[in-house]
């Protein structure tokens, strides 16, 4: 699909998170200009005061946009997903501009005019208000500029917390393997920059044009922008208020995840009177995590082998069962609930076309290792390195081939397969194009991998205040097959349809 | 004649180095004192001292009968106009706003102040309707010393500080401004400092000239008396001046 179809199929939705992109980009640059310029003035007239000031903001700007995202999210008040911690995050980034160029602009201010002003009998304070701060607004404004190119910029990460913004498109696009997708973020969040900072370099020329030439007062600039800023923040405040009733369900960001996501949500919305909240696409585990834990997510479906070694740091272990109920008895001291599987696992696959199976009656890895030394093998470069992946694996079943592994990227190893280049792979159980290559998984006869069972998770306090959430999430349990997992994926994946479509159709058939 | 402005053995450091060393000076009501000075001899801290810039480390400066450390030192400087060798016009104001600075500092009423401004811009000879509307950068530099003027009396302030004003002037435009000053000086009768480096200017517009060397004063009298005094240090100031008239008069021989 291109990318102008894309936008043209999704028009309402683009537009939507345009202008949540926007609203993001507005509120913090003001906020950061009504707390930076202050900051600024008192940096350039109180240098010793000032220093660790810069010092801080400076300091900031160096953490990296998404760990300063996993800093925040646990926090009262600015943390917690959405908007919210977005927007502090963005006012961080955009401090740093401005409080320079205040500094900068105050202090570049020509020595004779500050001694003039003062032997005519100013105070500081109207030496500050007459003198300094209208010569300094160029320098100002440029600051704003950078700091509002640089918003836009980095509120594409924000998506990353569910704030929205064409990050979103970004993300998913990442997800689904999607360059159409990809750009439909990327290229539209580009060119807003770039409009942005032309617009924001016109209204300095004017700043510094009215300065210099006419000698008008520069009041209504510092009025405009005083208003902006006002405006924004107030409009962010009353999008906040008034939010009840509501189950926010969660998501990773990947197909599978978002399908899940999806399944639960019209789920509850199918069997409760709640209003669902969807915060789909959140970057990954650890946020997941976070996001539960302080309640900014009420349920989202984890894979117990991801929650006991990657969330509750246990040594590695392949019983299923075991693995669940360690998981459920951890969760349940954080006031978290385990539901049951969902019935599919999302584990490692290893692979050979369904052809080669069928007419070899090739069942379980065992089967293969008698036949693998006139084999070509291909796998993803972390599962060659990592000792829990190829090396255990080839001692665990005996496995040699022809000639040693080939390191491939994931997002061929499936059609390598199929075309014949190599003959066993490993992949991902629940790929959609496993059923689209024709490919065969082995069984793990030997419990090689550790267990992947998808299970919902959600906080206790929300299920014991709504038990028709329970109930609905419940209904889930053992309902979803790998294969229905992987033609769902296929779906998104390959056919490029709506997830929201694609989980409203298996429920549908699920009734 | 009463006097306005008082030196009471002031002794004022800044860093390291001593600047007035025990100076003494009465200022009369009226007069036009020209301190004349090289580099360095203490001529700026003396009018920096009197507006309260700088504070005297010892002796006491008492202006218009208060001592400088008695007075708010904002109302002490709204009651003192000054004028920069670098003028310091503003230039995000225009030539009229920057004329009304200290009025509107003291807080007038716009009507008086639009009336000031005219009558001011008219007395240093650039009409209110062509320029009370530009910008400082579009005025040549005579034009715009005579705008610090006019900023510095705007407020009809009973004391007028001059550093240096006409010193990054060409020859003949500040010929053209001592000219005026001196038609001011005679319609407005201010209590005028005047520092300058050039002996030449302190004889043209002083109606007294006080010779400092090393943050003291060596002499302090009328022009007639200072060209003729015995003080070598005294001397050596006036050299340059004997020698351009020695020479003008050795052109006119035949």
């Amino acid at each position: 699909m291109s990318l102008l179809s894309f936008l043209a199929a999704h028009r309402g939705e683009f537009l939507g998170l345009l202008v949540q992109h926007l609203f993001l980009v507005a509120i913090s640059t003001g906020a950061a200009v009504l707390m930076g310029v202050p900051l600024g003035v008192l940096a350039a007239r109180r240098p010793r005061a000032g220093a660790p000031i810069v010092w801080i903001v400076n300091a900031a700007q160096t953490i990296p946009s998404l760990a300063m995202f996993g800093f925040l999210l646990p926090l009262p008040l600015i943390g917690g997903l959405g908007a919210r911690v977005a927007i502090t995050v963005l006012i961080v980034y955009a401090l740093l501009p401005i409080v320079r160029t205040t500094v900068a602009g105050i202090q570049s201010v020509d020595p004779t005019l500050v001694e003039a002003g003062t032997a005519l009998g100013m105070t500081p304070r109207q030496l500050l208000r007459q003198v300094q701060l209208p010569l300094a607004l160029p320098s100002i404004v440029a600051g704003i500029r950078v700091a509002a190119v640089i918003g836009v910029g980095t509120a594409t990460i924000a998506a990353a917390v569910g704030a929205g913004g064409l990050g979103e498109y970004i993300f998913r696009g990442l997800a689904m393997v999607d360059p159409t997708v990809i750009l439909a973020g990327a290229i539209p969040s580009a060119l807003l920059a770039l409009a942005l900072d032309g617009a924001l370099t016109l209204a300095e020329r004017g700043v510094r044009s009215t300065l210099t030439r006419s000698g008008a007062r520069p009041r209504w600039v510092i009025a405009a922008l005083v208003t902006i800023s006002i405006v924004a923040i107030a409009a962010a405040v009353l999008a906040r208020a008034g939010s009840h009733q509501v189950v926010r369900v969660g998501s990773k960001n990947f197909t599978e995840q978002i399908i899940l996501g999806e399944i639960v949500a019209q789920t509850i919305e199918a069997r409760t009177r709640m209003t669902v909240e969807r915060r789909l696409n959140l970057g990954g585990t650890f946020i997941c995590d976070r996001a539960i834990r302080t309640g900014d997510i009420d349920v989202y479906v984890e894979y117990t082998g991801t929650a006991h070694t990657a969330i509750f740091r246990q040594p590695a272990d392949t019983d299923p069962r075991r693995v669940f109920e360690a998981v459920r008895e951890r969760y349940s001291s954080s006031a978290l609930t385990l539901f049951d599987p969902l019935g599919f696992e999302n584990t490692f696959a290893i692979l050979v076309r369904g052809d080669e199976a069928r007419s070899r009656g090739l069942k379980t890895i065992d089967d293969a290792s008698k036949q693998s030394s006139r084999w070509q093998a291909g796998f993803g470069y972390e599962f060659i390195q990592r000792a829990d992946g190829y090396p255990g694996l080839a001692k665990t079943y005996g496995l040699t081939f022809r000639a040693p592994p080939r390191a491939m990227d994931l997002s061929l190893i499936y059609r390598a397969l199929a075309d014949r280049q190599v003959d066993l792979i490993a992949g991902d159980a629940t790929s959609g194009l496993i059923e689209a290559y024709d490919l065969a998984m082995l069984e793990d006869n030997r419990r090689y991998f550790p267990p992947y069972d998808a299970a919902a998770v959600a906080r206790s306090a929300a299920l014991l205040a709504h038990p028709d959430v329970r109930d609905a999430i419940a209904s889930l349990s053992g309902r979803i097959t790998v294969t229905d997992m992987r033609r769902m994926n296929h779906a998104v994946d390959a056919e490029r349809r709506d997830a929201a479509d694609v989980a409203r159709e298996f429920l549908a058939r699920l009734r | 004649m009463s006097t306005e402005i008082a030196f009471r053995d002031v002794r004022l450091t800044r860093g390291a180095m001593d600047v007035l060393r025990g100076l003494s000076l009465a200022i009369d009501r009226g007069e036009t004192l020209a301190l004349v000075g090289r580099s360095g001899a203490g001529k700026s801290t003396i009018l920096k001292a009197i507006n309260g810039l700088l504070t005297p480390q010892a002796g006491e400066i008492v202006v218009r009968g208060r001592r400088t450390t008695e007075w708010d030192p904002f109302e002490l400087r709204r009651s003192i106009g000054y004028v920069l060798q670098e003028v310091g016009l503003f230039p995000h104001l225009t030539v009229g706003d920057n004329v009304a600075i200290v009025p509107r500092l003291l807080g007038w009423p716009e009507a008086r102040l639009a009336t000031r401004v005219r009558d001011l811009l008219q007395l240093v000879g650039l009409p209110a309707d062509e320029y009370a509307g530009r910008s400082p950068q579009a005025l040549s530099g005579g034009q715009r010393q005579r705008v610090g003027v006019a900023r510095a009396l705007a407020a009809d302030p009973p004391i007028l500080l001059m550093d240096e004003p006409f010193g990054a002037l060409d020859p003949v435009t500040r010929a053209e401004l001592h000219h005026e000053f001196r038609r001011i000086q005679s319609e407005v009768r201010k209590t005028i400092v005047l520092v300058t480096h050039d002996m030449a200017e302190a004889m043209a517009l002083g109606s007294r000239i006080g010779v400092l060397a090393d943050g003291v004063l060596i002499a302090l009298d009328a022009p007639k008396a200072i060209a003729e005094s015995g003080d070598d240090r005294v001397r050596a100031m006036l050299r340059p001046l004997v020698e351009a008239s020695a020479a003008l008069e050795g052109r006119q021989e035949p």
